[in-house]
């Protein structure tokens, strides 16, 4: 099978960080010598060189669907990057240290692309819940509605284009009031200042009621709304009119 | 260079995010579009002929450049060689455009990044690391290091 090893090697060897570093012993396929080799980890891609100053890797373990275990050889420092199947290899390496040693297995086995994946989904899912949140009662600092601009700091230096959020996330934006106590001290940070230009209010203008739950058309929504992303869009529309049109009175004051 | 082949054989018959008939050239002088079974795994591109197991190539997906070309085609590229490209045309603008964007997605380091970016966030909204529940908040992965390119 074909693989792009030009592109691998760059990847082995350009700035971009590794993950971890350092000198491993490495036990041969058919012989049971051991070698010392110069290991690089970047992503779910363990690299390994002949040499630290290797201008190419001698070769790649491709991390996916692989265990991480001590292992009981007769040499100490010594853990097993460990594959399914029958056929499959277990590559046995040996540290220098106790410290090295622990600190290999624990990055190892969370090299894999699907625990990124995993990480990352349950953050997105906490950072979701999170926005659900506001909706139960936002404070004022926003834009027109349906255009309102997500001001962090990490977006504008992100050098491409975002992870698609949930489709509701666009609109909100990202310095909303979180607390709603009005006079709490919100956090000193640039992203999170409400800078709405040309408003000038000194001090959070006062919250919307809150809705009870067995008020009007949101009373039924709410219930189920926990559940279903598309009572929570309609909820976002209706709390989102609200919000412009009491905007809307502030500025006029 | 050197790789556990089983493996990633072993992963290309994985279920895949992605799968699809498309057309496909490789980016030798000469090479012609050919239908191939391209399946997105991971972080990784296998390519079959239509009617084998085992596929022909595989492209690990880190540091490429998925570009739009004439309709319904794009193509992939990696940042050391950015004349070489892979060609793929796909049936409709619609089917080019999901490839598009899945691949843009599907490098480690995209991963690494989005799960920066929500790290920051909740740590803005709530002053707490995410990360700590889960032990791994001094991993090097997982740092906001320098800005790339």
């Amino acid at each position: 099978m074909k693989l792009n090893e030009r592109s691998l090697a760059f990847y082995a060897t350009c700035d971009s960080p590794a993950d971890n570093t350092g000198f491993l012993y490495k036990r041969g396929e058919r012989h049971t010598a051991y070698h010392r080799r110069w290991f690089v980890l970047k992503g779910n891609m363990l690299f390994y060189f002949e040499e630290r100053e290797s201008r190419e890797p001698v070769g790649v373990i491709v991390l996916e669907g692989c265990n991480v275990e001590l292992c009981d050889s007769a040499e100490n420092f010594a853990f097993a990057i460990r594959f399914g199947g029958a056929k499959c290899r277990t590559y046995v390496l040996v540290a220098e240290s106790q410290a090295a040693m622990e600190s290999w297995v624990k990055s190892l086995s969370r090299a894999s692309f699907d625990y990124m994946r995993l990480v990352v989904r349950e953050l997105e899912k906490q950072l979701e819940e999170m926005r659900w949140g506001l909706a139960g009662g936002c404070g004022g600092c926003q834009g027109p509605s349906g255009s309102w601009k997500l001001k962090s700091s990490v977006l504008e230096q992100a050098p491409e284009r975002l992870p698609a959020l949930p489709a509701v996330l666009p609109k909100e934006n990202g310095c909303a009031v979180w607390n709603n106590t009005p006079g709490v001290h919100r956090p000193p940070d640039t992203s999170g200042s409400n800078e709405h230009d040309g408003e000038e209010n000194p001090r959070p203008p006062p919250l919307p009621p809150r809705r009870r739950a067995s008020g009007s058309e949101v009373g039924s929504t709410r219930a189920a709304g926990a559940e279903s992303l598309s009572s929570f869009c309609q909820l976002h529309e209706q709390y989102g009119q609200e919000v412009a049109r009491l905007r809307q009175d502030w500025l006029e004051r | 260079m050197r790789y556990n082949e089983r493996e990633l054989l072993c992963l290309a018959r994985q279920p895949a995010e992605k799968a699809a008939e498309i057309l496909m050239r490789l980016p030798r002088k000469g090479s012609v579009l050919k239908k191939r079974l391209v399946k997105l795994v991971v972080n990784f591109l296998f390519y079959f002929r239509t009617d084998e197991a085992e596929p022909i190539g595989a492209l690990l997906l880190e540091h490429c450049r998925i570009t739009k070309e004439e309709e319904n085609v794009f193509s992939i590229s990696f940042v050391e060689e950015p004349e070489r490209k892979y060609c793929f045309e796909c049936a409709s603008e619609e089917q080019c455009q999901e490839w598009i964007e899945a691949l843009k997605r599907a490098s480690y380091e995209f991963m690494r990044r989005t799960l920066i970016f929500y790290r920051n966030e909740i740590q803005k909204l709530t002053g707490k690391d995410p990360l700590e529940q889960f032990g791994i908040s001094e991993e090097a992965r997982f740092q906001l290091g320098p800005p790339q390119q």
